[in-house]
């Protein structure tokens, strides 16, 4: 039986007009990650998740679950489900995100953060004001949904005075940098990814690092956007970086970005991937991306190989 | 019988940029592509420039599984941003199959 991608799509552009956000989260999920940090709130310049690290542990319970269903009679039901999720948050219902993974998602974010402190930046976070930049609808194709909401990200910055910001995945990266300004008139930040922020401040982690690990560059970062220098600066003089065959602007994809509508695929490619990364020999692979990570995560553990974030290996 | 629907390409285009006419069917895309596509972006890109709507209509799947990953569109000789057509193809199928 066919996946009904039809009604998934749906699902996902009701919930980001109706609710600001593929996976709806509350606001207490979405900024745990910064309890005991004592961030300023707002400023010109902020540190801006774009959600994704704190959706990650929801969008694998809900992808396990639709995995689960691909190819069963119910997945007939999808298009009640689409109605009943205009009036019922069902991903609140449906999805049961592990709290282990959550913890470990924000404290990847806790680290960025502490790492950009060490560093001597200064910046604020905006806290519960803080959206989602609408990543997931555009690559689907939804435009009408994603330029509304992209405008209300653009309201947001400037209502909060925010000039310049510190992204720390390479999806939100692309969105503001590369796509916003197309899209939102009279859109100007300075955006930057934490890995050039870092890189350029010269910082490298102050503390002893050996273990050896093979760097899974991000597409996003090493073909559109330019980042890979970067994370290998912020190493240089830590573990060695084992660069795979496929690096740099050659990155070969994590498989990440079919997840939500077809997850056999994506677990193919992830596959693919860690076996190019584990002929290498190191036993620990640094990933620069949320999504890179929940998806060679779970391909790694078949092949015994241990998938950090980045924020990991130098936090 | 194949219909052929003239105004495909101009429709596509009416949902963003598009710039397969440059394609010089080399191969290029499809040897690169992590997920093995066969049929995207060449054969997808021709049926589209050719107005062969129920040829395009039969691969909703390849459209959406594409990665955007990018890795075709950098190596393109011909410089057709192979990535962005795809996306502009979703933002068409979700229009015109979807109704999104």
């Amino acid at each position: 039986m066919a996946f009904p991608i039809r009604h998934l799509i749906g699902i996902l552009a009701d919930n980001q007009r109706l609710r600001g956000s593929v996976m709806p989260l509350g606001t207490g999920r979405l900024t745990a990650w910064a309890k005991g940090l004592s961030l300023p709130r707002g400023g010109s310049r902020v540190i801006y998740t774009g959600h994704m690290y704190q959706m990650m542990p929801s969008l694998a319970s809900m992808e396990a679950g639709l995995g689960l269903m691909a190819d069963t009679p119910v997945t007939r039901l999808m298009g009640w489900g689409r109605f009943f999720n205009r009036f019922v948050n069902l991903s609140f219902f449906l999805t049961w995100p592990s709290g282990r993974q959550q913890a470990q998602y924000d404290l990847r974010l806790k680290k960025i953060a502490q790492s950009l402190r060490q560093a001597g930046i200064q910046f604020g976070y905006l806290y519960e004001k803080e959206l989602y930049t609408g990543a997931l609808v555009y690559d689907l194709g939804l435009d009408e949904v994603f330029k509304k909401h992209a405008q209300r990200v653009w309201a947001m910055f400037q209502k909060h005075g925010v000039r310049s910001v510190i992204t720390v995945d390479p999806h939100t990266t692309e969105m503001l940098r590369e796509v916003y300004p197309k899209v939102v008139p009279g859109f100007q930040l300075e955006v930057k990814s934490y890995l050039e922020v870092l890189a350029e401040s010269g910082w490298t982690p102050p503390q002893a690092l050996t273990e050896a690990v093979t760097l899974h560059d991000s597409c996003i970062y090493a073909r559109t956007l330019q980042v890979s220098a970067q994370p290998r600066a912020v190493l240089a003089k830590g573990p060695l970086v084992d660069s795979p065959d496929h690096a740099g602007a050659a990155t070969h994809c994590c498989g990440g970005p079919a997840e939500s509508l077809y997850p056999h695929k994506a677990e193919t490619v992830a596959a693919e991937r860690i076996n190019q990364l584990a002929a290498r020999g190191c036993d620990t692979v640094a990933v620069l991306c949320p999504i890179c990570l929940h998806n060679l995560e779970k391909a790694g553990r078949a092949r015994g190989i241990r998938v950090k974030d980045f924020s990991e290996i130098i936090g | 019988m194949t219909r052929v629907n003239a105004e495909l390409l101009k429709t596509v285009e009416a949902s963003g940029e598009f710039n397969a006419v440059a394609c010089m069917n080399c191969g290029t895309c499809t040897a690169l592509c992590p997920l093995g596509l066969t049929n995207l972006p060449r054969e997808i890109f021709r049926d589209v420039v050719l107005g062969l709507e129920e040829k395009v209509l039969a691969n909703v799947e390849t459209v959406f599984s594409c990665l955007l990953c990018r890795m075709c569109q950098v190596n393109c000789p011909a410089e057709v941003k192979i990535a962005d057509n795809v996306r502009t193809l979703r933002v068409h199928l979700n229009k015109t199959l979807h109704h999104l």
